[in-house]
């Protein structure tokens, strides 16, 4: 199909009138397609059939705890950036029947096993998303050397494993992110097959890995001019100067785990709801509950997986009752968590940057606000020596 | 082997019906259940009735009526489990807002004939009267729940009927919020989830039809209805008062939304 030689890190125009194919491709090789659309007024990340599928012509606005999404006049297919949905949803989905069985004869007989990983090629995904596959990649101890290891999970394996990963670069970053403070975005910089640049009439194609040189090959490409680089290249320091908000790192760890009993702490549980919206929107959540059920019969079982998340009673229920009572307990372990809690877990933070926690939060409780609020009290504390470097 | 199967009774109080209609409802299940209970007592369902005790009673709706005061207690001597199903026998339902009105009233100017009602001046909840084993929330229960506790207690295992917020459940499902993408007043994030999300589906603010959640914030949630959506106190009284208005802490926090309103 291609007059150019495309290889590992080539660049080259893809027309978007031509941008058809390349989801048609993906279809023949037996992919099914999770692309952005449109659910209730919400980018979301589902199954699409075709391009018209996509919120072409779409911008979105977020502020914490707003979400809206207008169709302004151009052509554009990737104005807006992440909605509510996440990729996790298909590497681990939200609730998943694991197996069932039932009792013929004192003999137990399996009716369903473990559920089948499904090939799924993942259109517009964004360079904060990229990251967070990694994050998960090694909280279920995937393709990596984890010590960290705490599940290894098949589904989640052989999904991945299945998948490819084509990635948009962001252009105009929401009002809620603030990739370029955790460092992962808005330009995708790895664990990619492929990544997008849109530009007006087209797209840079960036090649990725060997599975996106070989899609790429397949696509009608063409030479890229200096100036169309230049652009694409010009674009994407625009828009890492144009984060909506912004998180300051450095020390962070040495601030949670000094701040413990801060007051500070009391007021955001005034206004936190314990809703878990902010730990089910998160791309590097991770937490599950498995439950077994019987019928009414007694003798068909099955056992079903479901995303849990730290803002229950049930997540942290002991010996007669939730280990974090309190919704202050609950915040602070969320925000630990993320922050701080992670690096000693994982060996990298559990914030992505995406902002989604920000914009889903119903009453606006904003991650980037409360590290501010605690640093500007706690400046005193962050210049002494006198503090504990890690805790866990 | 009919001796060793469990009784189960199903009981009647102040209501519409509609729980006991979710475990008719169960029309793929309900020949399972039939074989593995004895249905000892439901009016309902069948005109025989077998004496107590029973070994599970489920009882639907509030107490509203002198004579259900007396009855609740016979029910729950003839019962070994004793279950409140639905809204109305969780928190007294939609006819425990007389609790807050004058019922005498009320009584004048409905009914023709107001000297043949014999009423309560409250409606109030099953547990208000006597000790309940378990609460099955909803208006109407949801049949699935139904189905787990009878299964669970059955099996003698834990049942699997959640506390948590619906947003969790909203989220599982992938339904656009409501509350952040339309501005509509949903109270998810402080009602226990159970009907799968049924609202948010359909793109309508949760009303809370199965009562608060493990920990309600409810203040910080009406705070952001009022900043955000102009809720006013008397609408935000009215959204608590509605099918759990009378069950702790909705019940305080609508008396303190009264209270601000007439301020
Ligand atoms: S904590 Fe918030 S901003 Fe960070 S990755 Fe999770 S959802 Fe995104
Ligand atoms: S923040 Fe909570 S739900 Fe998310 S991964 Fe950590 S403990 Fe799990
Ligand atoms: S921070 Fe916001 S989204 Fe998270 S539990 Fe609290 S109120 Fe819900
Ligand atoms: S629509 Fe309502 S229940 Fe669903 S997440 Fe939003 S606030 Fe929660």
């Amino acid at each position: 199909m291609t007059k150019i030689t495309i290889d590992h890190n080539t660049k080259a125009i893809l027309d978007k009138k031509d941008f058809a194919r390349l989801i048609k491709i993906l279809q023949e090789q037996g992919y099914t397609v999770i692309g952005p659309h449109i659910v209730d007024d919400v980018v979301s990340l589902r199954p699409i059939d075709s391009v018209k599928d996509l919120p072409i012509g779409y911008e979105d606005e977020q502020e914490k705890g707003e979400y809206s999404v207008k169709k302004v006049d151009c052509q554009s297919y990737f104005q807006y950036v992440v909605g509510q949905d996440n990729p996790r949803r298909y590497f681990m989905p939200p609730s998943q029947r694991l197996m069932s069985f039932h009792v013929d004869k004192k003999q137990f007989v399996i009716d369903q096993g473990p559920p089948q990983a499904p090939k799924l090629a993942f259109l517009g995904l964004r360079a904060c998303d990229l990251a967070s596959i990694q994050i998960q990649d090694r909280v279920v101890g995937y393709g990596v050397e984890s010590t960290f290891r705490c599940e290894s999970d098949t589904y989640y394996g052989e999904t991945r494993r299945q998948s490819i990963l084509i990635a948009v670069n962001c252009t105009r970053p929401g009002n809620t992110c603030f990739c370029s403070s955790m460092n992962t975005g808005p330009k995708a910089k790895e664990n990619f097959d492929i990544a997008l640049t849109e530009l007006r009439q087209s797209f840079i194609v960036e090649v990725g890995s060997e599975k996106g040189k070989k899609l790429a090959q397949k696509l009608p490409l063409k030479e890229a001019s200096e100036s169309d680089l230049e652009l694409a290249e010009l674009k994407l320091q625009n828009a890492a100067k144009h984060m909506g908000r912004q998180m300051e790192t450095e020390q962070v760890r040495k601030l949670l785990n000094n701040t413990i009993e801060d007051s500070h702490w009391d007021k955001v549980a005034d206004k936190c709801l314990s809703c878990g919206n902010c730990t089910m929107v998160c791309p590097t959540c991770f937490c599950c509950t498995v439950t077994d059920s019987t019928d009414i019969t007694g003798t068909k079982i099955s056992r079903t997986k479901e995303w849990e998340s730290c803002f229950t009673h049930q997540f942290s229920y002991a010996s007669g009752g939730p280990q974090r009572n309190t919704i202050k307990g609950r915040y602070r372990q969320w925000m630990r968590h993320k922050l701080c809690t992670w690096w000693d877990q994982f060996g990298s933070s559990g914030c992505v940057g995406c902002g989604r926690c920000i914009t889903w939060c119903p009453v606006g409780i904003d991650i980037t606000e409360e590290v501010e609020t605690l640093r500007q009290s706690n400046k005193s504390l962050l210049n002494s020596n006198n503090l504990q470097e890690v805790t866990t | 082997m009919a001796e060793d199967k469990i009784k189960l009774a199903v009981y009647k109080f102040s209501s519409c019906d509609g729980c006991q209609l979710s475990l008719l409802n169960l029309e793929d299940e309900l020949l399972d259940l039939v074989g593995a209970v004895e249905i000892a007592y439901f009016l309902e369902a069948r005109r025989q009735v077998l004496d107590p005790p029973y070994d599970v009673g489920l009882v639907e709706g509030s107490v509203s009526t002198p004579e259900e005061a007396e009855r609740i207690i016979q029910v729950r001597k003839d019962c070994k489990t004793l279950i409140s199903i639905g809204a109305c026998a969780t928190s007294g339902g939609i006819q425990a807002l007389r609790n807050w009105a004058d019922a005498e009233l009320y009584k004048q100017t409905v009914y023709a004939h107001p000297e043949y009602i014999d009423s309560l001046d409250t409606a109030t909840p099953i547990g208000a009267h006597v000790f309940v084993d378990y609460e099955l929330r909803g208006c109407p229960v949801n049949q699935y729940q139904l189905l787990e506790l009878i299964s669970a207690l059955l099996t003698g295992r834990r049942p699997n009927i959640p506390t948590h917020s619906l947003c969790v459940d909203c989220k599982r499902r992938g339904y656009a919020c409501v509350a952040v993408s339309k501005k509509q007043p949903c109270l998810g994030p402080i009602t226990q989830a159970g009907c799968n999300a049924l609202c948010p589906k359909f793109s309508r603010a949760c009303y809370g039809c199965f009562g608060p959640m493990e920990q309600p914030n409810i203040h910080s949630l009406g705070k952001m209805f009022a900043e955000k959506q102009d809720c006013k106190p008397h609408q935000m009284k009215h959204l608590l008062r509605s099918y759990n208005g009378y069950l702790e802490p909705f019940k305080q926090a609508s008396e303190y939304y009264e209270q601000i309103e007439q301020e």
